[in-house]
């Protein structure tokens, strides 16, 4: 609850002051991109499931580094890492099960891993004395929480992420959107695949320091499920994924900084209103086509898919 | 610990049963479990275990908007599970197939969650500092007589009303075409069990957390699919694991008091679930490619 002014020149200037802060600006700017960049192409494969349990297999991590008396960014790293080549190297038990509702079977056996994560976590914690008032750090995220170390480990696992997603571009774009003509095309589908997941745990848990383990899924999600909701090009949906968990990231950080009010609630708040924003802009549009076009014409544009601009999509 | 392990097991329980706080952990356990499994296995039936994993993020927000707001915990849990469950249910018929929009809303009810943290936090004066780390993780062994009490009722309800629609909701789960074919009310059944579903996150929530939840529901009754193809004896088979793994739990964490109970229950249930696809293995080896049971039922012989 610092001054607050009505100049945001002045605000913008006393923030910047405080090396926390800037430590936090810098670290979630990173984390922004890499969860903005990533998280799209989490959505486009509908893996939020493993981008949530990727996250959360971060608490473990982190309480049983502190315990440890390690750092919590190795932990994270570490967990979050090996929980991705676990992932990658259990059979697949079918295609259409690997999204976030899942098949009963399947879901209920990562709903088992993931409670067990959980419990994990809690039990490194209650066996480290005295950690409980570090609990909500780690679970929810706190503003003050990234030291100059985590900033250049980020800055490293975050260039080296996204040079990685540079280089896996194309053959990722194409086995995402349709992994058996990729794989026929002789594109590694698997391979592919578990280099996605080692750098979805990558930003999982380099996002896991800002926002705690709870929230990272919206960091990932909501950035570009709002970009899916704007536009169908995944070259423009990619930045516009970027841009919006960059602009959210900024906001809610500066807007936690002047409140008593936590950042993780600040950024997932700002996050959903932009997807409410993006999802009614999306209506009204649909809704325009649909009375310029006609009954018929709207029908099969609607059903066509919902990422596809309804002015444009017109035969 | 020491004193467990170092009497006889006969005198050791009944110096743990001695104690009234064990005792009332007991009764809620038990009856938590019992719901927590039966429910379980309608949940993994109908995949809907993001449902859960989903409820559970509610109940959180639940209840600390009830603290925060001054009021009773579980006032706010079962308010906002079961409002939750019904909306989510009657929702159901239309098109939520859409994960990454439930994501989307549940990531921001948890960040809503936070933030009612952050009031009861500061503003309160009544707060105590472990209110949080009991709604995420529960507090089975600090539960009072009287909430025990309670809880076993809420529990013992609900597992009437569950058993009273049971028929007809396997059916729908199982085939809803043919179940409304049938006549079976399937879009009554939806919400329905679906508010079930929230009234038990909200009583789970009290045993093991609202973080921890989602193994009790999920793995006895994945467990007890893969032990047996007959869906009423998986059903009640559920029940058994999950109070099992209570028990068991209970029991270690009295035993051993540097283990939370609440990580000793799922354990066990994860273990539970662990021995059960081992021994699915041994006794068939197809079982990855018809995980539905069938194929562990073969034909001896033709039909006479």
């Amino acid at each position: 609850m610092t001054g607050l002014s009505w100049n945001l020149l002045e605000n913008i200037e006393q923030l910047l002051s405080y090396h926390f802060m800037l430590n936090a600006l810098r670290a979630g700017t990173i984390v922004a991109v890499l969860c903005g960049a990533i998280g799209y192409f989490m959505v486009l494969r509908k893996q939020s499931f493993a981008g949530h349990t990727l996250a959360v297999i971060g608490f473990p991590g982190a309480a049983g580094a502190t315990w440890l008396g390690l750092s919590a960014s190795v932990g994270y790293f570490g967990f979050c890492i090996a929980g991705a080549l676990v992932i990658a190297a259990l059979p697949r038990t079918g295609r259409r099960s690997s999204g976030l509702g899942g098949y009963g079977d399947e879901s209920a056996v990562i709903g088992t891993v993931q409670a067990v994560a959980l419990a994990c976590g809690f039990l490194f914690v209650s066996l480290y004395q005295g950690f409980l008032s570090g609990l909500t750090g780690l679970l929810f995220g706190s503003i003050t929480g990234v030291s100059d170390g985590q900033v250049l480990a980020l800055l490293v696992a975050g260039a080296g992420c996204l040079l990685v997603l540079l280089a896996l571009g194309r053959p990722l774009l194409f086995s995402s959107v349709d992994p058996d003509v990729g794989q026929a095309r002789g594109v590694p589908v698997r391979l592919v695949g578990a280099a996605f997941l080692v750098l979805l745990a990558v930003a999982a848990a380099g996002a896991s320091q800002i926002t705690g383990s709870l929230l990272v899924f919206a960091l990932l999600v909501t950035p570009a499920a709002t970009a899916s909701r704007l536009t169908a090009r995944p070259g423009l949906g990619l930045l516009l994924s970027v841009l919006i968990a960059v602009a959210v990231t900024w906001l809610g950080e500066g807007i936690a900084f002047f409140s008593p009010y936590p950042i993780g609630f600040w950024v997932t708040t700002l996050a959903f209103a932009a997807f409410l924003l993006a999802a009614g802009y999306r209506w009204g549009l649909d809704q325009l086509g649909r009375r310029r076009l006609g009954g018929r014409l709207a029908l099969s544009g609607s059903l066509s898919g919902a990422g596809s601009p309804a002015g444009g999509s017109a035969p | 610990m020491i004193v467990l392990l170092a009497s006889d097991p006969v005198t050791g329980l009944a110096s743990m049963l001695s104690q009234p706080f064990v005792r009332n952990a007991l009764l809620a356990g038990t009856a938590i479990a019992a719901l927590s499994g039966l429910v379980g296995y309608f949940v993994v039936l109908r995949g809907q275990v993001f449902a859960g994993d989903a409820l559970s993020h509610v109940a959180y927000a639940g209840a600390l908007a009830a603290l925060a707001a001054g009021l009773d915990l579980r006032l706010g849990l079962f308010a906002a599970t079961i409002g939750v469950g019904l909306l989510l249910g009657s929702l159901g018929g239309r098109a939520v197939t859409d994960d990454v929009v439930i994501g989307t809303v549940f990531a921001w009810v948890l960040g809503l969650g936070v933030l009612f943290l952050a009031l009861y936090t500061t503003h309160s004066s009544a707060s105590n500092g472990t209110a949080n780390v009991n709604v995420l993780f529960g507090s089975i062994f600090g539960i009072t007589a009287a909430a025990a009490r309670t809880a076993a009722w809420i529990a013992a309800g609900l597992i009437a009303a569950l058993l009273l629609i049971a028929r007809p909701l396997l059916f729908a789960s199982v085939d809803p075409a043919v179940a409304a074919a049938r006549g079976v009310p399937v879009r009554l059944l939806g919400p329905l069990f679906l508010a079930i579903l929230g009234a038990t996150v909200g009583e789970a929530s009290q045993a093991v957390g609202a973080l921890l939840l989602l193994g009790l529901l999920a793995a006895p009754a994945a467990a007890a699919q893969r032990l047996t193809p007959d869906p009423w004896r998986a059903l009640g088979l559920a029940a058994a694991l999950a109070v099992l793994a209570m028990w068991a739990g209970l029991c270690l964490s009295y035993a051993a008091p540097v283990l939370p109970p609440s990580f000793a229950i799922i354990a066990f249930a994860a273990a539970e679930f662990a021995l059960a696809a081992g021994y699915r293995r041994l006794r068939a080896p197809g079982w990855l490619a018809a995980p539905s049971g069938n194929r562990a039922r073969p034909v001896h012989g033709p039909p006479s």
